[in-house]
């Protein structure tokens, strides 16, 4: 119980932390975020006086009013869910756009993480036991492929696959002509073909990280004497493998895997950006291009919130796998 | 103070530095590594103007170019040189930024102990936990004019967390040896402790820390410089990549345009990791120890079991 005080207080302290550095960044950086969107902002269309007030309570401009008041307005703009009007999507609000985008992004570079983290640990178990073996002798080359920039093997894979022998789809999310977006078999399964390539591009770039962090793991679980106590005993390798081995290597995988995370949205926006995925990464880099700070904070913001939650998620089931952690505190 | 001169001014036996033994591994990345540094040193002294606008774009390799051209027939060579040059500045100063950051955060947090440690260690884990790309995005969509400085500024300060996380572990198993605390109550000074005693230990983990900021902030850049958000009027290999792709290189098969960069990129991260399993073989014995293969041998042979069932028969 202690250890899930523990947990929630330190998740609580880093969403504060959060909230303010996406408080502070734009009013540290040069230049007048606020005047820049109000122009463009007025090139669209009217600008109503409460749309001036909750950009600026975001960004920062009237410079009458002290900082802690500035502060207080900002969390409560938040707390009612207010992260003001897009301007390259205008007139639609910036939690619109999150919320149109953010399913591709979690669909796409969820599944595909969690694909890669599963077949990088189940090939690592196996290369940790069979040292020596094939599969063994195969870590320095998906190193190789891990130390490749992603968006390279990304833009070769797309080169190949989809100028050379075009077997999948350029870029997009889905069949924009032929399918219209819905729970029907059409439109589903456009969305699979579209996205087999970038998450495969995934998998290929990190499963190599986790297949040797836990060959690692196993190599040193290997020698540790319960394992020489196991092989004493007769019991079945598979057994000892799973269940001696394994679950004890894993351990730092999983805190790693939490770890990963954000490095997992950081590559989101990459992906996303040779792909042109609708996701959004996408939309976070059409911000940059259009000084559409609203959006590139409230993107920011959501992100930050995805990774933190993601974390806690990982922390929790942590403290199910390793009982170690619920007794020490 | 008399007894602490004595200390300090007694001849000291030194220890000889453990070198990790020069493998197939380690020679492969140095070399490796060596290479493109080189290359990264010496090229720019000998190619042409990186920028210098030619008259034939887009032409294979040739004699004159060995690289062939751009788009704009810039030599494609001159300009590897150069970003590769760019690229290990980059790698260069974040190191240098991250050993420093996560040494003070890791390793002196772990040593003062109390709420020193506390406060270090949560701020280490907030800035571990909030994602660092979106935050270097961001921030350098506010400044207009980057120079290559900023950018590997902003790369090390959202980047040195995990290295303090892993320093400040091993930090804490080594202030509370048996050897450390028999200094400290032979009157040893807090900070000769943590500079004589403790630091000569971490030097390994601290050299492989230092060599994956490194890699990551390359490819930091590199992914920065692609998304077009990179430091301006600079060369690295993401820059290139980003005209490149830009200059439609994929589509018009122009291959000596974008695969050099990327590969060169490849080779360094590939040796770096190279030198790092080396220094990893150093910390962790266990992966140079035993394996499941050579116990294999102890086993008994069916004869000999069958005789030992026999016996206790």
């Amino acid at each position: 119980m202690r250890y899930l005080i523990r947990k929630f207080g330190f998740y609580l302290v880093a969403l504060w932390a959060a909230l303010t550095v996406n408080f502070c960044i734009p009013r540290l950086m040069p230049g007048d975020p606020v005047e820049i969107m109000m122009s463009k902002l007025g090139q669209k269309g009217p600008v109503t006086p409460e749309t001036r007030q909750s950009i600026e309570a975001l960004l920062g401009a009237d410079s009458s009013r002290p900082l802690p008041r500035q502060y207080g307005d900002y969390l409560a703009g938040l707390a009612t869910g207010d992260l003001g009007v897009s301007v390259t999507f205008f007139p639609a609000s910036v939690i619109d756009i999150i919320g149109r985008t953010l399913p591709w992004t979690i669909g796409l570079i969820g599944l595909a993480t969690v694909i890669s983290f599963l077949a990088g640990v189940g090939l690592g178990t196996l290369a940790g036991w069979r040292r020596g073996s094939w599969l063994d002798n195969l870590i320095p080359v998906t190193t190789m492929f891990q130390s490749v920039p992603y968006f390279w093997l990304a833009l070769i894979l797309l080169f190949l696959l989809g100028s050379v022998w075009p077997l999948f789809p350029l870029n997009g999310g889905y069949d924009v002509y032929t399918v219209t977006p819905g729970w029907n078999g059409e439109f589903l399964g456009s969305v699979l073909y579209y996205g087999a390539l970038p998450a495969l591009t995934i998998i290929v770039s990190s499963a190599g990280g986790w297949m040797l962090g836990m060959r690692n793991m196993m190599v040193s679980t290997l020698s540790e004497d319960y394992m020489l106590t196991a092989e004493a005993k007769g019991l079945r390798p598979g057994r000892i493998m799973r269940r001696y081995a394994a679950r004890n290597a894993v351990l730092p995988s999983i805190s790693g895997f939490a770890i990963s995370l954000g490095f997992v949205v950081a590559g989101s926006i990459v992906t996303e950006a040779v792909f042109s995925y609708p996701g959004i990464g996408s939309a976070l880099l059409q911000a940059v291009g259009g000084n559409d700070y609203a959006l590139m904070q409230g993107i920011f913001l959501i992100i930050t919130l995805a990774v933190l939650g993601a974390n806690l998620l990982v922390d929790l089931l942590y403290s199910v796998i390793d009982p170690r952690i619920r007794a020490r505190s | 103070m008399t007894a602490d001169t004595v200390a300090l001014t007694a001849p000291v036996t030194r220890r000889r530095p453990t070198w990790p033994p020069l493998t197939a591994k380690l020679a492969a990345g140095l070399i490796l590594g060596g290479a493109v540094v080189l290359f990264g040193l010496l090229g720019p002294l000998l190619v042409q103007d990186p920028s210098r606008v030619g008259d034939i774009g887009l032409a294979g390799p040739s004699g004159d170019h060995l690289l062939g051209t751009t788009q704009t027939g810039q030599d494609v060579l001159a300009q590897l040189a150069y970003a590769t040059r760019g690229s290990l500045i980059v790698g260069a100063i974040v190191g240098v930024l991250t050993l420093l950051l996560s040494a003070f955060f890791g390793i002196v947090g772990a040593y003062a102990g109390g709420w020193l440690d506390e406060l270090f260690s949560l701020f280490t884990n907030i800035v571990l936990v909030i994602p660092g790309l979106p935050v270097v995005i961001v921030i350098s969509a506010y400044v207009p004019d980057k120079s290559l400085l900023l950018v590997s500024l902003v790369l090390a300060i959202t980047g040195w967390a995990g290295s303090a996380r892993v320093l400040r572990g091993s930090t804490l198993s080594l202030r509370g040896r048996d050897y450390v605390l028999a200094c400290r109550v032979a009157g040893e000074k807090r900070w000769r402790i943590l500079a004589v005693e403790i630091l000569p230990n971490l030097i390994p983990l601290l050299a492989s820390q230092v060599v994956f900021a490194v890699i990551f902030a390359i490819l930091g850049e590199a992914g920065l410089s692609y998304l077009g958000l990179g430091a301006s009027g600079s060369f690295t290999w993401g820059t290139m990549l980003y005209y490149a792709q830009n200059g439609l290189a994929l589509r018009l098969g122009a291959w000596w345009w974008f695969v050099p960069p990327g590969l060169l990129l490849a080779l360094f991260g590939a040796a770096l990791s190279l030198i790092n399993f080396s220094i990893d073989e150093i910390i962790n014995p266990k992966l140079r120890s035993q394996t499941r293969a050579s116990r294999r041998g102890w086993r008994m042979s069916s004869e000999q079991l069958r005789k030992a069932k026999e016996s206790t028969l």
